[in-house]
């Protein structure tokens, strides 16, 4: 809990809701004829509306990237590090806007929220949504915020991938993206990994098929599961044998199964902390969202065809031990962005903090990030 | 702002509309300055100074270490490739040529002469390795690790078959004496080429 607020902080927050009527068609056929989409902004918005950036969440993300909602908070938002006035997305500069994904559980229409067509939970019913559905839902946001054209749309990993489908799918909507430890698509061992967490959750006895609400229960021991796999693959051995090494909580062995590392106390207190913040379902479907992103298969495969269609210039960053999605994965993108002749700046960062390390405030990182959204905002009027 | 006398020399020979890549960029002067013509293309650059300097004046930049090849690049997918005062500090000179002829329709190399008097004089009279203007460091910590003369260069383009369309050497005052005119090994400063692989 911070006693004072930082200085550069956005300060306190609270979202907005946005109730959409008009129907969505999504990816896999169904449509959801209404939904509401929950939203941060933070900044001034110009008169111009030409200062707006569009933060695309990762798997566990939301609404809430920066700032605190209260003064009781023990953190800011997912995204503070880079977001607030001074930091690389300037809030003296941009209005940010920030939702949270359609299937979602933070407020946004997805599994844990009423289906208007039963007055029951959607649970397990609730559409899959692709990331191409959630460009589609946010470009509805920007209608609604009256902005025609962001002048960026940033995001890491899985919010990369929903920045670069914007470039694709709506090119004149936007004058720069910023795709951070993203990739093109997933490999078949990012699946295989998603497929672990999926297992995990739907074989926990309390999973109910989905319907684990109407047991009042939840499928914590799956759940927890899941998010400690996800949390091996988002950290580098490194990063882990730094930060726990070979500890001991007591201090001696015990010859027994309970914890006695302090890597795996990590894992049981991350795993616990998720349990109680996070909705078994939207993990299913957010992993399936993950694994249906490619693109380019509308495209025969062929990612220079595919992003033939931008119009935005591109920053690409990777991280070095990201071995999630590595280097070579961002590679694939801007090897095709050179292909196809598009304005792009690709930086590889050093860091041995893993896939985590786009969450970090990483001085180099951080220093390329800001000189590009400084360009950005050198291109149009502050509030 | 003017610039650089090679990059001087290396702009005037590039049409416009023209599609560029600069290996070892800098900080994006040439491109920037190239950019103004509608000459587009792309930097390269492993620098953390550089690099942020180059997203501030709004050039395409991709880290990259040359000493890898270009890996990113296609054949011939760019009219000219530009190496300017970098070939010295490669790993594997010989290895960045041929990359830059199989991506570069056409390639561009500026070097420092060491060939050039001052540095033969420094070498022969005073038996020391040679410190200039162009090649300022001392010989244990300098990044120019394969110095070549202008004869050394225009004999690795023999061997490799690359046609030299056009040859500009001058000192830094960016004189074309008689001197260099005469004997271009021993008067030329900086040596910038044009080349082309061999009936291409």
């Amino acid at each position: 809990m911070p006693d004072t607020l930082p200085a550069d902080s956005v300060g306190l927050v609270s979202p907005a809701t946005l109730h959409v009527d008009k129907p969505l068609q999504l990816d896999c056929g169904r449509t959801l004829n209404n939904y509401h989409l929950i939203y941060e902004t933070y900044g001034t918005l110009n008169q111009e509306k030409s200062n707006a950036i569009l933060i695309c969440h990762a798997l566990s993300g939301d609404h809430h990237a920066a700032g605190y909602h209260s003064m009781q908070d023990r953190k800011p938002g997912w995204w503070d590090s880079a977001i607030g006035p001074g930091k690389p997305i300037d809030t003296n500069h941009f209005f940010v806007v920030c939702p949270n994904n359609l299937g979602g559980c933070k407020g946004s229409t997805g599994p844990n929220t009423i289906n208007p067509e039963t007055g029951r939970l959607y649970g397990p019913d609730f559409p899959i949504v692709t990331v191409a559905d959630w460009v589609r839902s946010q470009a509805v946001l920007a209608d609604h915020l009256g902005i025609q054209q962001w002048a960026a749309v940033v995001g890491g990993s899985l919010g990369g991938m929903q920045a670069l489908q914007w470039a694709i799918s709506l090119p004149d909507r936007l004058r720069h993206v910023l795709i951070i430890a993203a990739a093109p698509k997933l490999s078949a061992q990012n699946i295989a990994f998603n497929e672990v967490a999926r297992t995990a959750i739907k074989s926990d006895p309390d999973f109910h098929e989905g319907h684990y609400a109407e047991h009042n229960t939840i499928p914590a021991q799956g759940l927890g599961l899941a998010r400690m796999l996800g949390h091996i693959t988002y950290l580098s051995d490194e990063a882990m044998g730094q930060k726990f090494g070979r500890e001991l909580r007591s201090g001696a062995l015990q010859y027994g199964y309970d914890v006695e590392f302090q890597i795996e106390s990590y894992l049981r207190y991350q795993s616990s902390s998720f349990v109680g913040r996070f909705d078994a379902n939207t993990y299913l479907l957010m992993t399936k969202a993950l694994d249906y992103f490619d693109p380019a298969r509308d495209f025969n495969d062929d990612l220079t065809a595919t992003v033939a269609s931008i119009q935005a210039r591109s920053l690409v960053i990777s991280f070095t031990s990201d071995w999630r999605f590595s280097p070579l994965r961002s590679v694939e993108i801007v090897n095709a962005m050179i292909k196809a002749g598009k304005h792009v700046t690709y930086a590889e960062i050093e860091a041995n903090q893993g896939h985590d390390a786009f969450l970090m405030p990483i001085t180099r990182y951080m220093e390329i990030f800001g000189s590009y959204m400084k360009k950005i905002a050198s291109e149009v009027p502050s509030a | 702002m003017s610039l650089r006398i090679d990059l001087q020399i290396i702009s005037d020979w590039i049409p416009d509309g023209a599609r560029v890549l600069d290996l070892g960029c800098g900080n994006g002067t040439l491109l920037k300055h190239l950019q103004q013509r509608g000459i587009s293309g792309y930097g390269l650059e492993i620098d953390n100074g550089n690099f942020a300097e180059c997203i501030a004046s709004g050039v395409n930049v991709i880290q990259a270490d040359l000493d890898e090849g270009l890996p990113l690049f296609a054949d011939q997918s760019f009219d000219f490739v530009i190496l300017s005062q970098t070939l010295q500090a490669m790993a594997r000179p010989d290895f960045l040529l041929d990359e830059i002829m199989r991506v570069g329709k056409q390639g561009i190399i500026g070097f420092p002469n060491f060939g050039h008097w001052l540095c033969r004089w420094q070498l022969s009279i005073n038996g020391k390795m040679p410190v200039s203007k162009s090649l300022p460091n001392a010989w244990y910590d300098t990044p120019n690790i394969h110095l070549c003369t202008i004869a050394d260069f225009e004999k690795m383009c023999a061997d490799k078959h690359l046609e030299i369309i056009n040859r500009s050497i001058v000192n830094h005052a960016h004189k074309d004496t008689l001197g260099i005119r005469l004997l271009p090994n021993l008067f030329g400063q900086i040596a910038v080429y044009h080349i082309q692989k061999q009936n291409s």
